[in-house]
């Protein structure tokens, strides 16, 4: 799997021994004289395909992980490097084309813009990830078939759907322009336990049969059975150390 | 395609907030081009009233009365000229020509004129455009009358049809000269001018209803018959006005100067070129008034519509940060803010329009028929164009506000989507 984008990313090739995620000595703090440092992270990696469960309470600093991973905070200090490519290097316009197309991302609600269709939500992100697909319909339609989905809500309005459907749908849409790396963050809390159970599988199985690296945020730690790795944030922020309390 | 698409539904989901916003902008721009159109029309149609005569002469009285009263028909003479007078600078040889206007009388309120023939071949309007009969011809008998084009088609009067004056102005007159009937003998073409509201007999006929006439009031049981009328000696004894066409424009001056230091009676000539500007001068004040007040009117609700939009971004601020998941750049959120704020206003300025020609239509002959003024259509021109970029520049600007705060907005909080 080659990024297609952007071009000078291709340098760094992308093989089974480039870690997905790489983190060294990062520092963040929120720009401003008096903002607290959030984030020093010495070091952190993770591999290609892996599942990944990070577990930290709000105000640990997940949220500004994420924002790092994803490339919409820069880092203070230090380097973030995804897929093998520096994101500091990168332009702001630069980074928001590269998540848009290696990063898909499931939040715990709201995944979808409420007042289009379902074909448009996934639509968008596809516009956004510039991937050109002939085989865009039998994509979706897979996708559709691994998650359940029917065919018919595809015309429906994103917010005529039960929250399931929806969580589903994100599924669907962060997983539309073939990302390597699928981040999801809390994207169960809002399910009962029986659809909680049922999207868990439907994900892992995706990310499996796809080989995606799914990077599974929560502080549910019930969930945690089913991933490879835990990894509790406070474990690799130095400043976060201590202030766990799940 | 997909950023319309995406604005468009964006826009149906907030229908009501958008459709208030909307209705608040069209009317803003409605009055903001009414204004402009119809003080430009009013100006055009008071220029083209009067085309080629050099003075406008009557009683002293103030300039612009007289304009208004001899040309325009509007507000009343205070005074009449004396026929000897009018004979006698009608004949200095530096005079070209002159038309005798009498006025007073009226026809189911529209104004009777008494003329010459003169009327017929010296009026001019427009750029310089003659009257002409589109049926009929001038009058040459006593009880001859010759209507304007609104008249004709409003009162659905064809040629020898009988039309009974009546004394004095005002729409329900009860002193009717019925006992000398006028008959049509000629329709004039549309001028886009207060011709056209008017009803044309000559001085003789209008001094023949006058005969049995005193003070207004008709002495009842004289009735002339029209073999007694024909030995009897018609000439007016004054008229109203006259309007004086100059062998040469070098003379007005002098002309001017002559009449108004006339020793036998106080009169006034002006010009009405001078007089219209002095009008305009008046009417700038007003004018400009009228401008500050719609253009503060267009400034509150383009103001009112970036509001809508910046306390929309409260509810939009998980819609942003999923744009921004996505692959969004903020700029992209700033465009949508920005592109929403210039479709609502684009669609704003085409209900505008749409509704001023509409109105426009119905208030023309209104305005016609209670002020003499002529509206044309509403029509593009580059002073709309003008107007339309003032008001899209407008919206650009005060679209920032909440455009800008929706791009801080995208960066700020990235993904963060819980509260």
């Amino acid at each position: 799997m080659q990024p297609s984008f952007p071009e000078n990313a291709k340098s760094a090739v992308l093989d089974e021994a480039t870690a997905a995620i790489m983190l060294e000595n990062l520092y963040f703090a929120y720009p401003g004289k008096r903002q607290e440092p959030v984030l020093d992270i010495p070091e952190w990696h993770i591999a290609q395909g892996d599942h990944v469960f990070l577990r930290g309470p709000s105000g640990s600093g997940k949220s500004t992980l994420l924002n790092l991973l994803a490339g919409i905070l820069v880092a203070t200090r230090g380097t973030v490097e995804v897929l093998g490519q520096e994101l500091g290097a990168l332009s702001a316009r630069e980074r928001d084309r590269f998540r848009a197309a290696h990063i898909g991302i499931v939040f715990q609600q709201f995944n979808l813009i409420p007042y289009l269709s379902v074909l448009d939500n996934i639509q968008l992100a596809a516009y956004f990830g510039r991937k050109k697909q002939i085989d865009f319909d039998s994509t979706i339609k897979q996708l559709f078939a691994a998650l359940a989905l029917d065919d018919s809500l595809i015309t429906k309005k994103a917010n005529h759907l039960s929250v399931g459907q929806q969580q589903r749908v994100a599924i669907v849409r962060a997983l539309v322009n073939a990302p390597e790396i699928l981040i999801v963050d809390e994207p169960t809390s809002a399910l009962d336990s029986d659809l909680r159970d049922a999207f868990m599988d439907v994900l892992l199985a995706i990310s499996q049969s796809r080989g995606s690296t799914l990077i599974f945020v929560s502080h549910d730690t019930a969930l945690s059975h089913y991933f490879h790795h835990v990894v509790n944030l406070s474990e690799i922020n130095r400043l976060g150390a201590g202030n766990d309390v799940s | 395609m997909m950023f319309l698409n995406v604005i468009w539904h964006s826009l149906l989901n907030r229908k009501g907030t958008v459709l208030l916003a909307l209705i608040s902008v069209a009317i803003s721009i409605f009055v903001l081009l009414g204004v402009e159109h119809i003080r430009h029309q009013a100006k055009e149609s008071f220029n083209k009233t009067v085309s080629g005569v050099d003075l406008v002469v009557g009683a002293r009285t103030g300039q612009l009365n007289l304009l208004l009263y001899a040309v325009f028909r509007m507000g009343n003479a205070t005074n009449n000229i004396a026929w000897e007078s009018y004979r006698e600078l009608a004949a200095d040889p530096k005079v070209a020509w002159t038309i005798p206007i009498s006025l007073g009388d009226s026809h189911r309120g529209f104004r009777v004129v008494g003329t010459t023939q003169d009327y017929f071949t010296h009026f001019r309007f427009g750029q310089n455009t003659p009257l002409s009969f589109s049926q009929g011809q001038p009058f040459s008998q006593l009880f001859d009358v010759v209507i304007g084009a609104d008249l004709a088609k409003k009162l659905g009067y064809r040629l020898n049809d009988e039309i009974i004056l009546a004394h004095g102005l005002g729409q329900a007159s009860f002193s009717l000269h019925d006992d000398h009937p006028f008959k049509v003998v000629g329709i004039l073409r549309p001028t886009g001018t207060p011709v056209d509201q008017a009803l044309y007999v000559s001085l003789q006929g209008m001094e023949a209803i006058h005969l049995n006439w005193r003070n207004g009031v008709k002495i009842p049981a004289r009735k002339t018959s029209l073999d007694a009328l024909a030995e009897r000696d018609l000439t007016p004894k004054s008229i109203t006005a006259f309007l004086v066409g100059l062998k040469s424009k070098m003379t007005t001056f002098h002309v001017q100067r002559q009449i108004n230091t006339y020793s036998k009676e106080p009169l006034l000539a002006i010009l009405p070129g001078i007089a219209l500007t002095e009008l305009w001068q008046m009417m700038g004040v007003m004018e400009n008034t009228l401008r500050l007040i719609s253009l503060l009117v267009l400034f509150s609700s383009l103001l009112g519509l970036s509001v809508m939009l910046l306390s929309s971004l409260r509810e939009r601020r998980r819609e942003i940060a999923l744009f921004r998941a996505i692959g969004a750049s903020p700029f992209f959120v700033f465009m949508i803010i920005q592109t929403e704020a210039l479709l609502i206003t684009l669609t704003g300025v085409l209900v505008a329009m749409l509704a001023l020609t509409m109105s426009i239509q119905f208030a023309q002959s209104f305005l016609v028929e209670n002020y003499g003024v002529f509206i044309d259509s509403f029509a593009f021109n580059s002073e709309t164009l003008g107007i339309l970029s003032l008001i899209l520049a407008g919206t650009l600007l005060l679209g920032l506000i909440p455009a800008l705060s929706a791009y801080r907005m995208s960066l700020h909080y990235g993904l963060a989507t819980r509260s």
